[in-house]
């Protein structure tokens, strides 16, 4: 009787735990919203999450090459990493000068930004995941219709340098996640799963079929420029490409 | 007699016609042997002449439509060597002295911060770090190697569109390359002319209108004839935050774009690009030629050159050429050669002759031009003098006082009725009209008019030291200006007369007498 009032116990203690331990995540309830490259008949669907609060910092990650020794510049394979790869480390476990500690980290490839989030129990979130968190302002869940949200972003695109800015600098939104927009590029699961084929001229012709709904495209509509622009940065990349704009932040189904 | 019977035509086999003059001596063999031998030596001379003349019709490049001695497609290319860029307002040397090469093209794509104007600084998309990118000159049968390099601190993917490109994207489909990363496709120049290249990377509006764009030449096989100045000069329509002149770092304003509302036109990326110490030079009697492009991203350009005309103009960048032209017009995405003789010394202007993009919005550069000076072509200022718009009556400058007094002769009223008459067609017709009626809020009548009844002395002075400000006529307000009148006391007292008796006025005589009164 009372080893299963025990079971009970440290089964609802460890659930509680579980839940708790989300530390510097947030969580996001599920939803569906039309994508940039969705229609009406393509609508998609997210359910609940927890995406990190902030991107993944340079003091994180150098924490994480201790522990793995495989993934420090000398010794990392380049299948998994170009030569961009750790570039503003001084060596392999030290940033150089000038670099800050809390800034997002960056030139890393999509297998290392991997690797990473595996290490911690978490993962990369999928590109709806993603765009859904990304949707939202400091108000609202979903943002994209809003001028100053667009502007914002496209004012972002053509700032130099923005990467050397620490964690937390851009601005919170509606679910209490931090610089989705305004600091770097994010990697995420599927980041090729949407197609551009850089022909952007050619990529809003409706008969693409790994476009859907293209032909919307045509519109002069700035939500269209702000987002189109990261799919076109996405469709530029591949998994082994190390970019100084480009850093990530981990996610975490819920079970 | 009967000795030139036929004229034969044959085709020759490469479709010339040759005449021949066939002579058929029927009969009379009484001919003089030295016609004979005359007739026989022009025959042939003709027939030498004819096959000459008809066969230079064809088989030799035809240099108005700039089409090559060799289909492109089939020079081959036998060495290879490295593009020399040049940034603008130079270019690179001509390639009339070399022959079709594999040309390697390394062009670097950087997004930095310059200077838009004083001031004002703006965030420019670079291919080589200057806006217009580097101008790239090649030949036609050369294939271009061509590296972009995406500078690793860029944040944007970037691409390359070449005009002068004959495949998908003008080679946009395989340039597509991240930031810190390089891309390398190859092309073959087939159509010789002056083309645009551009970014082409979503929102391609976006990335032409922060500065992606610049000119590449493709010569034909003889390059193109030797003048004594070239320059690079591209035109762009800028869109920012904040209005013309407004300080501080300008970020980029779709929607301004989107609505074709240009703050800036300027050429060579920023205003002043072109003047100051950065203004083109050229010495009287040199040859210039202007390869000029238009970035846009959407304004079309009106070019024109303040002082000057283009002797010839490659309309388009093609193979048309037209001449003694002003003002050309070179599309968004376009490009036009321009070529001119400087003949004097002076500062020649570049616009664009919309005209308010030149003076309100940059559209503005100099080209600088010293030398002899030419006054048969052109005089300058030969003399200036004064103008009063007064009707017939002659104006001049004030004389000193040492004319003789003359005996006055005091005229008769119907003799003042005459010359006032007549003065008062050439002088005061003009405002007051024929019948003295004036013009309604403008001019005051002198019809009835209880102003001029009221004070002769008044009026006499008026038509002396003329009058401004307010006056009240027949009820009603004028608020004029009218001008002192050069006339002698005469011709006053003449016509004032004339204007007192006529048109209901009161009938007063006016004397010289009165107006020497007044005058003094």
């Amino acid at each position: 009787m009372f080893s299963k009032f025990l079971t009970v116990v440290v089964i609802i203690f460890l659930s509680l735990i579980s839940y708790g331990q989300k530390e510097g995540m947030a969580l996001i309830k599920g939803g569906q919203y039309i994508p940039l490259y969705g229609t009406d008949s393509n609508i998609v669907k997210v359910q609940d999450f927890y995406i990190d609060q902030y991107p993944v910092t340079n003091a994180e990650y150098v924490k994480f090459l201790e522990d793995n020794p495989k993934w420090r510049k000398s010794n990392v394979i380049a299948l998994y990493a170009d030569g961009n790869y750790l570039r503003h480390f001084k060596d392999d476990l030290n940033l150089k000068d000038g670099e800050l500690e809390n800034a997002p980290m960056t030139n890393v490839s999509y297998f290392a930004a991997k690797k990473y989030c595996e290490c911690q129990g978490k993962r990369l979130p999928t590109l709806d995941e993603w765009e859904y968190v990304g949707m939202a302002d400091e108000k609202d869940a979903d943002a994209r219709t809003k001028d100053e949200y667009n502007k914002f972003i496209l004012s972002w695109y053509e700032k130099p340098n923005s990467y050397n800015q620490e964690i937390g600098s851009t601005f919170e939104n509606y679910w209490g996640v931090y610089d989705m927009h305004g600091l770097v590029w994010e990697w995420t699961q599927d980041f090729n799963s949407v197609l551009i084929s850089g022909e952007s001229r050619s990529d809003v012709d409706g008969g693409n079929d790994l476009f859907c709904g293209g032909a919307a495209l045509g519109s002069s509509d700035l939500m269209n420029y702000a987002a189109f622009m990261r799919y076109a940065f996405r469709g530029s990349v591949k998994a082994n490409y190390s970019i100084r704009n480009l850093g990530f932040r981990c996610a975490k189904s819920i079970n | 007699m009967q000795f030139i019977k036929k004229l034969l035509i044959f085709p020759l086999r490469d479709n010339t016609l040759c005449l021949v003059l066939y002579r058929n001596l029927k009969t009379n063999m009484m001919i003089d042997s030295q016609i004979k031998r005359k007739l026989r030596s022009l025959a042939s001379l003709s027939l030498l002449v004819g096959a000459v003349s008809f066969s230079s019709c064809s088989g030799g490049s035809d240099q108005k439509s700039g089409i090559s001695k060799t289909n492109p497609e089939d020079i081959k290319v036998v060495s290879e060597m490295v593009a020399e860029l040049t940034a603008p307002p130079f270019v690179p040397k001509s390639t009339a002295d070399r022959a079709a090469t594999k040309l390697i093209v390394d062009m670097e794509i950087i997004e930095e911060t310059g200077t838009m104007a004083s001031g004002v600084e703006y965030v420019y998309w670079t291919f080589g770090g200057t806006v217009p990118g580097s101008f790239i000159r090649t030949k036609v049968g050369d294939e271009v190697e061509f590296h972009l390099k995406n500078h690793p601190d860029n944040k944007l993917p970037h691409n390359i569109d070449l005009h002068a490109v004959n495949g998908p994207g003008g080679g946009a489909v395989s340039s597509f390359v991240a930031p810190g990363h390089e891309i390398v496709f190859q092309f073959k120049t087939l159509n010789p002319g002056l083309y645009v290249y551009h970014c082409a990377t979503a929102p391609v509006g976006m990335h032409i209108a922060n500065g992606m764009y610049g000119l590449i030449l493709v010569e034909p096989e003889e390059g193109l004839p030797p003048v004594d100045k070239e320059y690079y000069v591209m035109q762009g329509d800028f869109y920012t935050k904040g209005k013309y002149g407004e300080a501080g770092l300008q970020p980029f304003d779709m929607q301004k774009a989107i609505d074709e509302e240009a703050d800036y036109v300027v050429f060579n990326g920023s205003v002043g690009a072109l003047s100051g110490d950065d203004a083109l030079t050229a010495k009287v009697g040199e040859t210039v030629r202007i390869y000029f492009g238009n970035g846009g991203p959407n304004l079309v350009s009106s070019f024109h050159v303040i002082g000057e005309i283009f002797d010839r103009v490659t309309v388009e960048g093609g193979s048309l050429v037209n001449e003694n032209v002003q003002t050309t017009l070179v599309p968004a995405g376009g490009a036009a050669m321009v070529e001119f003789k400087v003949d004097v010394p002076g500062e020649l202007v570049l616009v664009d002759h919309s005209i308010f993009r030149a003076f309100n919005k940059g559209a503005l550069g100099i080209l600088n031009v010293t030398g002899p000076e030419n006054k048969q072509i052109y005089s300058g200022t030969i003399q200036e003098g004064i103008y009063l718009p007064e009707g017939g009556t002659i104006q001049s400058m004030p004389v000193e006082d040492d004319q003789p007094a003359k005996e006055a002769v005091e005229m008769t009223k119907a003799e003042k009725m005459e010359m006032g008459k007549k003065l008062y067609g050439s002088t005061c017709f003009a405002c007051h009209q024929a019948n003295g009626e004036g013009i309604e809020n403008a001019f005051p009548p002198l019809a009835n008019a209880d102003y001029l009844n009221e004070d002769v002395d008044r009026a006499i002075d008026i038509v002396l030291r003329g009058k401004s400000g307010e006056i009240t006529v027949n009820g009603k307000k004028y608020n004029s200006v009218m001008t002192a009148q050069n006339l002698t006391d005469e011709e006053v007292a003449a016509v004032m007369t004339y204007i007192y008796n006529s048109w209901g006025n009161n009938g007063t005589e006016v004397t010289t007498e009165m107006v020497k009164k007044v005058r003094k």
